[in-house]
Parts: C-alpha cells; sequence; structure tokens
C-alpha cells in the first residue's frame, strides 16, 4: 500500500519533465532566457534543474514547504498570450464530418482532453491528468477590454494625445512619485490608491500639455466600449497607439507596474482561448454533442474575426470593415461579461442567455461563492431525530431504506470475496446488499438484478464492492450550529427501523438537540484513513470530557437522575430476585457483587455498576456527603451533581479520571438504563395534586401577600405626602420603583420559603426537583402559591396607556396589580389582566431571543475564524500560523483544561490515591 | 453687518503634553511593566528560538511604559498577577505603531 503510494506521486514529475522538454509553457527553467513579463515571480519557485533525473528527489521535493515571496497581479501582454499557448484558433469549426476535432478549431486536440481514452496532444497525459492548455486567436482589429476601461479612461485622461507624457510639470513628476511613496510606506495601500486617484482626479482638466504645449480635449466613455474625445470616437487603434506611447516611468504614477501591466495590453491583439477543460461538450443521450456556452462565444469571436480579415483583405469599403469591428467588440465584450449595460446580453437559440466567464464567477450561484464557499458532500444524511435510551451512547440508528443508499466501498481480498460475493447477490433491494462494483480501472457498475451473475463471475481480489451500510460501521453525525467540537462526534452505526436517525438522549447535551423536530446530519467516511482518524479524534467517548470546564458533557439526564436518586435514597430494600431482574433488564448478568441476602439496598444494586476498586468522596445537590469506599456506597445518595452532564457529574469524572473513556461509557451507559428501568419498576408521574399546599401554608401565603401589598400602599402614600427621600442619582419616583420592586421580590422569595417548608418531599414532582433532574423550586413556588412580579428591562411594567398599564386602571396607579404583579400560581390560574402581564414579559424575551441569537453567532464566528489558527506549540506558548507568539504560557497557567476537574487539579487527592 | 461681534471670549487654560494626569502604574489593574536589559533580551530570544518580529508588540505611546524611556525594538517584560496560577510574564516589543 505504502509503496504503491509513494511510486504514484513519483510519476507525477516525470509527466511535468516531459512537458518541460516540449518546451510549452509551465516550466520555467527551460522557457526561454528572458523574464516573462509579470511572471518573474515564477522564478523563485523553481526546483532545481540537478534533481531532473532523480525521481525520488522530485517527489521529496514536491513536498517541500515554499514560503510565498509575492504574488503579481497583471494584465496578459500579447507576447505572453503568445507564449502560453499551445495552438492557434483559425477556423470556428469544431469538429470535421467524422466527428473529429479540427485542428486550429476551438476544441483542437492541442487544447486539452474531454475524452475518456484520449492523450492530450500537447502534455500527453489522459483525461483529469492535463489540466488543458491555453490557446489563442489573432484579432484582426484591435479590441477593448471591457474589464479594464476604466483604467484605460484615466490613462487617456491624464496623459497628452500628442507626446504621451503624464500631464504633470516635469518637475513635479518626481515630488509625486515621492510622495506615493511616503503614504503608501506610511499608511499603506490603501492610502496610496487613494492617493493616486486625488493626483489622477485634477490631471484630467488640463487644458495644455507641460512637455510639448499641445492642446488636451475632453475623453468620455460612450458606453459600454467607445471613447469619445469631444465630437470624434477615438477607434481602439488610436487608444492602443496613445497608450504605447505613454514612457514607463509615467505609468507609475498612474498606479501600474509596467512589468507586469502595460497600459496597452488592456487594447487586446490577441485573444487568450481557455483551455477545453474549462469548457467541456457534453454527450447527449441522442449521441449529438453540446457545447458549453464559452464555446459558442468562443465560437462567434473566431467567425467574426475571420470574416473582418477577410474583408479587409480584400479590401472591402470601409463601413463594411467598421461595422464587422463592432460586431467583434460587441461579441469579444460578451465573452468576458454577458451581463453589460447597454448591451443585449448573447442569447441561445431557446432565448436563454449565455454563461460567459464573468457570470462562472459571480453571483450566488458562481463559482466562489456555490463551487468553493459552498462544498457539498456525497455518502451523507439528513432527517428528524429522535430518542432510543436502548440503544448504546456512541451508536447512532440509521433508518434501514438511508443504509441501503448509504455504502462503504470494500476492497475484496482472497479471505473476504465469498463473504463479498453475497452481497452482490442480494442487490440494491435486499438488505444488507451492494449498490456498485468498482473494477480496479476505475470503472465503476451498478448492481441491478440483471447485471447480479456477472459481477459476481468476474469478481476477483483488488475489485471494490460498494456494500450497504451495516451495524457496526463508522459514522460522523453532526447537528447545526457547530459551535463547538462536539457537535460533530463519530458514532457506531445501528440499522434500526423507521424513518428517523436515533440517538441515545445522553448525548443531546453535547449537540444541543431535543426532538421537537430538529434534523441532525450523518456522514460515512469512505477510507481507511478517514474512518481511523474518526475513530480516533472524534468518537463520542473521547468528547466525554468538555475542554470548556473540564466535567463530563455527557451524562445522565432526566429521568435517569431521578431514577437512580429514587434508588439509592428511597429504596432502602429490594427483593434480591427483583433486583436481579433489575440488573437483567439493563444487561447486566454478573451478580458476584450483589450481595447474597434476602434483601438488598438500592444502594447496592447501583454499586454494582461501579468499578470494585472505586472510591469517590463528594456532595450532593443538597450539600450532603457521599463517600464511596472500594466500589461499594457508604454515604450518601446520587442525584445531579454526582451523575450529571453539562457542568457536573464529578463521579463520572472520577470513573473517567481512573479507568478511562470506554469504561466510563459503558458504566454511564448502564446507569442511564437503570435509571430509567427503577422508574418503570417504581413507577413515576407528575401530577398537579404534586404542588397542593395545605390549608395552613396557603394562609400564609395570602397573609404575605396581603401584608406586601399593604407595604407597597404605604410606599406609595407616603412617596404622594412627600416621605421618601431619594436613593443618590434618582428621582423620588425612581426610588420609589426601586423599593417596590424590592417588596415585591423579597415577598416572592417568602412565599418561595412556605412552598419549599409544606410542599410534600415525597411527591414525584418534588423528587424531580431535589434531583436535580428537572425544574427548581422558583418554579415549584410559582406552581404552587404564586407566579411573582413580571419585570420587563429590570422594571415593573409600564407600558400601556398614558399612566396606566390598562384601562382598568385609574391613571397613575401605582399598586402592585396594576404594573404587573401576579398574585395568582399558574395551578390557581391567572386572571386576565395577570396573564396579560405575562403575555408581555413573554413576548419580550421571545424578541429578545429572536434578535440576540444572530448576533451572539455573528460574534462568535468572528472569534472563531479570527482564532482558527491559533495552537499550543511544545514550549507551551501559543503562536499564529506564522509562528508570532500571542501567549508565553497557554491561558497564563498551562493548563489543559480537559485535563482537569472544573478547572482545578487536586493535589491532595493525587498524593491521597497514590500510594 | 451686524452691530454685535459673534466673537464670546473663551477661557484657555494650556496644560503641558507631558503632564500625565493620573499615573497608570499606580492602578491596580495595570501590571508592572520594566525594560529587559540587552543580555536578558538576547537570552529570551533564545528560549523560545524566535526573533524580535515573532514577538507581541506593545506602542512606544503606551501609557504604562511612559515612565520607561524606551525606544524602539525595546522589549518590555510585564509581571501580571493571576489569581490562580500566582505570577505570569509577558514580553512585548516596542513599536513605534
Amino acid at each position: 500500500m505504502a509503496k504503491d503510494d509513494t511510486e504514484e506521486t513519483a510519476e507525477e514529475p516525470i509527466v511535468a519533465v516531459k512537458a518541460d522538454k516540449k518546451g510549452t509553457l509551465q516550466m520555467p527553467e527551460s522557457a526561454p532566457k528572458e523574464v516573462i513579463p509579470g511572471l518573474e515571480g515564477l522564478e523563485t519557485v523553481k526546483t532545481e534543474p540537478a534533481a531532473k533525473q532523480d525521481f525520488s528527489q522530485i517527489a521529496f521535493q514536491q513536498s517541500i514547504h515554499k514560503q510565498v515571496d509575492s504574488i503579481v497581479f497583471g494584465v496578459l501582454s500579447p507576447k505572453f498570450i503568445k507564449k502560453m499557448a499551445s495552438a492557434k484558433i483559425v477556423t470556428p469549426e469544431l469538429y470535421d464530418s467524422e466527428g473529429y476535432p479540427v485542428d486550429g478549431g476551438l476544441m483542437d486536440l492541442r487544447l486539452g482532453v474531454i475524452d475518456p481514452g484520449l492523450r492530450c496532444k500537447t502534455c500527453g497525459s489522459r483525461l483529469k491528468e492535463c489540466i488543458g492548455h491555453f490557446g489563442y486567436i489573432e484579432l484582426a482589429r484591435p479590441i477593448v477590454h471591457l474589464k479594464f476601461i476604466r483604467v484605460i479612461l484615466t490613462v487617456l485622461r491624464g496623459t497628452c494625445k500628442e507626446c504621451g507624457r503624464i500631464l504633470i510639470p516635469k518637475e513635479k513628476i518626481a515630488k509625486s512619485k515621492e510622495l506615493l511613496d511616503r503614504i503608501d510606506k506610511e499608511e499603506g495601500l490603501d492610502s496610496r490608491r487613494k492617493a493616486v486617484h486625488a493626483i489622477i482626479e485634477k490631471l484630467k482638466t488640463t487644458a495644455k500639455c507641460p512637455h510639448c504645449n499641445a492642446k488636451q480635449e475632453k475623453i468620455v466613455i460612450e458606453k459600454p466600449t467607445s471613447f469619445m474625445e469631444g465630437e470624434r470616437r477615438l477607434s481602439p487603434i488610436e487608444v492602443r497607439t496613445r497608450l504605447e506611447k505613454v514612457p514607463d516611468e509615467d505609468c507609475e504614477i498612474f498606479g501600474l507596474n509596467t512589468k507586469s501591466a502595460r497600459p496597452e495590453w488592456m487594447i487586446l491583439t490577441v485573444l487568450a482561448i481557455p483551455p477545453v477543460t474549462m469548457r467541456p461538450s457534453i454527450t447527449l443521450e441522442t449521441g449529438e454533442r453540446s457545447e458549453d456556452d464559452l464555446t459558442h462565444k468562443l465560437g462567434d469571436v473566431v467567425r467574426i474575426n475571420q470574416r473582418l480579415f477577410e474583408n479587409i483583405n480584400a479590401g472591402a469599403p470601409e463601413i463594411i470593415i467598421e461595422d464587422l469591428w463592432d460586431l467583434l467588440q460587441y461579441h469579444v465584450t460578451t465573452f468576458f461579461d454577458n451581463e453589460v449595460e447597454q448591451l443585449p446580453p448573447a442569447r441561445h437559440r431557446s432565448g436563454q442567455p449565455l454563461k460567459t466567464l464573468t457570470e462562472r464567477i459571480k453571483s450566488k450561484e458562481g463559482r466562489i461563492r456555490h463551487n468553493l464557499a459552498g462544498k457539498r458532500t456525497n455518502f451523507c444524511a439528513r432527517t428528524v431525530i429522535s430518542p432510543d435510551p436502548r440503544i448504546s451512547i456512541n451508536e447512532v440508528g440509521v433508518p434501514k431504506i438511508m443504509a441501503m443508499k448509504l455504502t462503504i466501498p470494500e476492497v475484496v481480498q482472497p479471505w473476504n470475496t465469498e463473504y463479498l460475493k453475497k452481497f452482490i447477490q442480494r442487490g440494491p433491494h435486499i438488505y444488507p446488499g451492494a449498490n456498485y462494483v468498482i473494477r480496479p480501472d476505475g470503472r465503476k457498475k451498478r448492481i441491478t438484478d440483471e447485471t447480479k451473475e456477472a459481477a459476481i463471475e468476474e469478481l476477483q481480489p483488488g475489485y471494490v464492492v460498494e456494500r450497504h451500510l451495516m451495524d457496526g460501521d463508522i459514522a460522523i453525525f453532526n447537528r447545526q450550529p457547530s459551535l463547538h467540537r462536539m457537535s460533530m462526534m463519530c458514532h457506531r452505526v445501528k440499522v434500526l427501523p423507521g424513518r428517523t436517525l436515533r440517538l441515545n438522549p445522553a448525548v443531546c447535551a453535547p449537540y444541543n438537540a431535543d426532538f421537537d423536530g430538529d434534523e441532525m446530519n450523518l456522514h460515512i467516511p469512505q477510507t481507511e484513513e478517514s474512518r481511523a482518524e474518526a475513530e480516533i479524534l472524534m468518537d463520542v467517548q473521547t468528547q466525554i470530557i468538555s475542554p470548556r470546564y473540564g466535567l463530563s458533557i455527557i451524562g445522565c439526564i432526566q429521568d435517569a437522575i431521578s431514577g437512580n436518586y429514587l434508588l439509592t435514597k428511597n429504596i432502602t430494600k429490594m427483593p434480591r430476585h427483583q433486583a436481579i431482574s433489575l440488573l437483567i433488564s439493563i444487561g447486566v448478568t454478573e451478580f458476584s457483587r450483589l450481595p447474597n441476602k434476602e434483601e438488598v439496598s438500592g444502594n447496592e444494586v447501583f454499586a454494582t455498576l461501579l468499578p470494585e476498586d472505586f472510591n469517590f468522596v463528594g456532595e450532593t445537590k443538597a450539600h450532603e456527603p457521599i463517600v464511596i469506599k472500594n466500589g461499594k456506597i457508604t454515604q450518601g445518595y446520587m442525584d445531579e451533581v454526582t451523575l450529571g452532564g453539562e457542568g457536573s457529574g464529578f463521579l463520572l469524572r472520577n470513573i473517567h479520571q481512573r479507568y478511562g473513556s470506554q469504561a466510563t461509557i459503558d458504566i454511564l451507559h448502564k446507569m442511564f438504563k437503570l435509571g430509567a428501568e427503577v422508574l418503570m419498576m417504581t413507577g413515576f408521574s407528575s401530577v398537579i395534586s404534586d404542588t397542593d399546599l395545605p390549608q395552613i401554608a396557603k394562609e400564609q401565603v395570602t397573609t404575605i401577600l396581603d401584608e406586601a401589598e399593604a407595604e407597597v400602599n404605604a410606599l406609595v402614600a407616603s412617596f404622594n405626602s412627600g416621605n421618601i427621600d431619594a436613593f443618590p442619582g434618582r428621582s423620588r419616583k425612581e426610588t420609589l420603583e426601586l423599593k417596590i420592586l424590592e417588596v415585591l421580590n423579597r415577598t416572592r422569595n417568602k412565599a418561595g420559603a412556605v412552598v419549599k417548608e409544606n410542599l410534600n418531599k415525597s411527591t414525584d414532582t418534588a423528587i424531580m426537583v431535589a434531583s436535580g433532574a428537572r425544574g427548581n423550586n422558583l418554579q415549584l413556588a410559582q406552581m404552587a402559591a404564586l407566579v411573582g412580579q413580571q419585570a420587563l428591562r429590570g422594571q415593573r411594567i409600564h407600558n400601556g396607556f398614558r399612566g396606566r398599564t390598562l384601562s382598568c386602571f385609574k391613571p397613575g396607579d401605582l399598586s402592585p396589580e396594576a404594573h404587573g404583579f401576579i398574585r395568582s400560581s399558574f395551578k390557581k390560574g391567572l386572571s386576565p389582566v395577570e396573564f396579560f402581564y405575562g403575555s408581555i414579559t413573554g413576548r419580550d424575551s421571545l424578541m429578545d431571543t429572536a434578535l440576540r441569537t444572530p448576533k451572539s453567532g455573528y460574534l462568535y464566528r468572528r472569534l472563531a475564524n479570527a482564532m482558527q489558527d491559533l495552537k499550543v506549540e511544545y514550549d507551551n506558548t501559543v503562536r499564529d500560523a506564522t509562528g508570532k507568539i500571542v501567549q508565553f504560557m497557554y491561558g497564563e497557567d498551562g493548563l489543559d483544561v480537559s485535563r482537569t476537574e472544573n478547572g482545578k487539579i487536586d493535589v491532595q487527592r493525587i498524593i491521597d490515591t497514590t500510594e | 453687518m451686524t452691530a454685535e461681534s459673534p466673537v464670546r471670549p473663551v477661557t484657555l487654560t494650556m496644560a503641558k503634553k507631558t503632564t500625565t494626569v493620573y499615573d497608570v502604574t499606580k492602578h491596580h489593574l495595570v501590571p508592572e511593566h520594566k525594560k529587559l536589559s540587552e543580555k536578558d533580551t538576547e537570552e529570551l530570544l533564545k528560549d523560545y528560538s524566535i526573533t524580535a518580529k515573532e514577538l507581541p508588540k506593545i506602542l512606544s505611546s503606551d501609557p504604562a511604559i511612559q515612565h520607561l524611556d524606551v525606544k524602539e525594538g525595546d522589549i518590555i517584560k510585564i509581571t501580571r498577577e493571576n489569581p490562580h496560577s500566582g505570577n505570569s510574564l509577558f514580553y512585548r516589543r516596542v513599536t513605534n505603531g
């Protein structure tokens, strides 16, 4: 395998060397001595001629990094166009009567290969190896290059029509140059460009040449491609002669580097013909050939050019020549850009406009945004996701219909020929089958019921079978927005019935997924290398510990937490046989760790999942101690802090630390299933009566509310009588508001405390809160006692009518109920006014999230792009791609957060645990 | 011509440009800036096997180094206090922008 690879890479330079000897463009060293205008830079990229014979050295040299010293942007000179061309195009015909490309035609074989099996006449390589070669046409008359109109105009305006010198007095030329150089040095290229513009702007009104005293006339563009001097039209020939006269040193002031861009090159005398490889013809089903838009356009150019030549040679009248010349100008212009204003776009016979060079690059469907910035990939899938706690955490459930479309190429070996033949035998419609067979020569064949037998017959080592996706295959699973590395993880395929992609709910957190209609993407790596890479770098196991806070991001959620909480806290006794059936249901068949007693505790059942020598000391959510000694829970119980994901899960972190990621995933998966199974065994329902308060508590809440109302009324009264002193920096009104808000918030907290005190703690709703599985005390209080003050931008609600929120209040009413205080609980139900207040804050927060998401997304994008090439080097410094130091010690402390516990390293525990 | 002059009397107080209103080096958020000696500079560059070009930059007009009498190309050593990791060092090369 490896040997093959080196041979292949060594082969390419041979071809390159061949091309060199033929003396075509690509090779810098055997090219004529003279410097190619505009491409002097190429010289620095030269390979040493000495290495030419030694192929291994060439292969080695190809892997050498070259530092780009400079890039030259310029205009192709006619000389250069001829030099880089490998064919002169003289006829608009494409193919002869036998359908063979005509020599000197637009599909000339020297311009590259587009047919399989043929070899390039220029470089000798085959289809896809040959990148194509330019050709050229000699234009009968000069043609203005549309895209350089503005430059040509500024040069024409800024130079003398007689002597070609720039319209600056001799003594001031040097001064201008100095000024430009200084600006360039001090403020950079952008400012230089501005300065150039400023100088040239002044020149166009100059009436007399300071060099030869010739009178200057005003020149304007007559769209799209004509120049008018006064009333007279300047022909491209005249324009070109004027531009030729401009000396190199004057061009410099216009911002032109004459080595790579002489102004007269912007008037075309030869036109480069792009290689056929960028305008391939397609063969229709009928056998007809259909040519690319560019080829059509070039055909027009060549045809009119030939006619123009003939007419000139025949001495045709000037009018006819002028007409043809204009027509040629039109064709060349639309060849460059078919969307020019004031020019009718060139069209197909069907009336659809041709897509020429500019349209290929520009806009959303253009090369840049469509093909370069928006690449698409094969062997991927996307659908709605749904949860499946029974598949493993690192598995992904793939619908069977998807598995029959997504394939994996498997190379036929002597030892797997029979195995793969069975796949072909089953074909594309019976799972698990195969869709394609690829021959060693690269030919791909679809397997159908008819071709099946033949394919099996010819199958031998070296062939590749594209078989259906099967259990255990490697896939990359992704949910957008892919904000961190855990958004793309490597899963094992599990082919399942149904039509959705399935994932274990434990990995919802890293993907930030839920099942309210979320869709996710699946990619199937196609090579051994990519599969290995995905497995090693992207496996779910490798992503348990988040690099953000050094704790597990994957952990138990929801039912898994409340289930284990119940098991370890509330179930103190259960019959042994019940414990065993519980363990069997989660796939544990080893019961030696379960105490041999008639009745076992929930703690003992849970502990069978832990490693036998595991020790742990921690705290629960309620700050009670947990102690695990030698794999047995000696004190405490499990809850969100020990088992959860997303910044908690200390127990998981410790298991990961000691036993590695694979063990953690296994244990986590069992814990998850155990939690769910416990709930199935005991039953678990959240009921409305869970939030019932005892009569005394209800009365307490009412008293608290009444007291608060009285307190607020007292505040308002003292405000009205002028007895409230303003806080520093606040008005009296503001002070009152602050005080009211403080009272009302205190009220809600008081009510919350009453609820916490009096609510039945053994209800399932309360258990969810206590275990940290879902909900919090505040939400309980909102359901049981009161919803509380609705705040808008940190204040009570003041919006609405003038002086009041709703028309049912008196203007100036400052009471709680007139400004968004909801004294009902969710269970009791809200009054219409209260409901309206709730809607106000609800809408406000909805708008807030809708507006904030794209804003913070863009902020994140900018940060990610700015920092994407930062890297921690071996000397602990953080450097960018150019080697510049950004930090001398990563994060100032050199800590890899993913190796810590919540950003900290507990040295004491390391000492304690190492004997 | 209006009878009243549009010019109103304005009082100007002249302040020397060099006078700092507040000595920023005294501020608790400004870490200690020190100029590196030639020898130390050489050692630093050798330690990280870099040229001065690869160092982060600091403007010669930066308020925190005005008391140091620096010129372009000097290296400034910054000792930052970090509540988690104690002191950490940072180096910057002086530029004129």
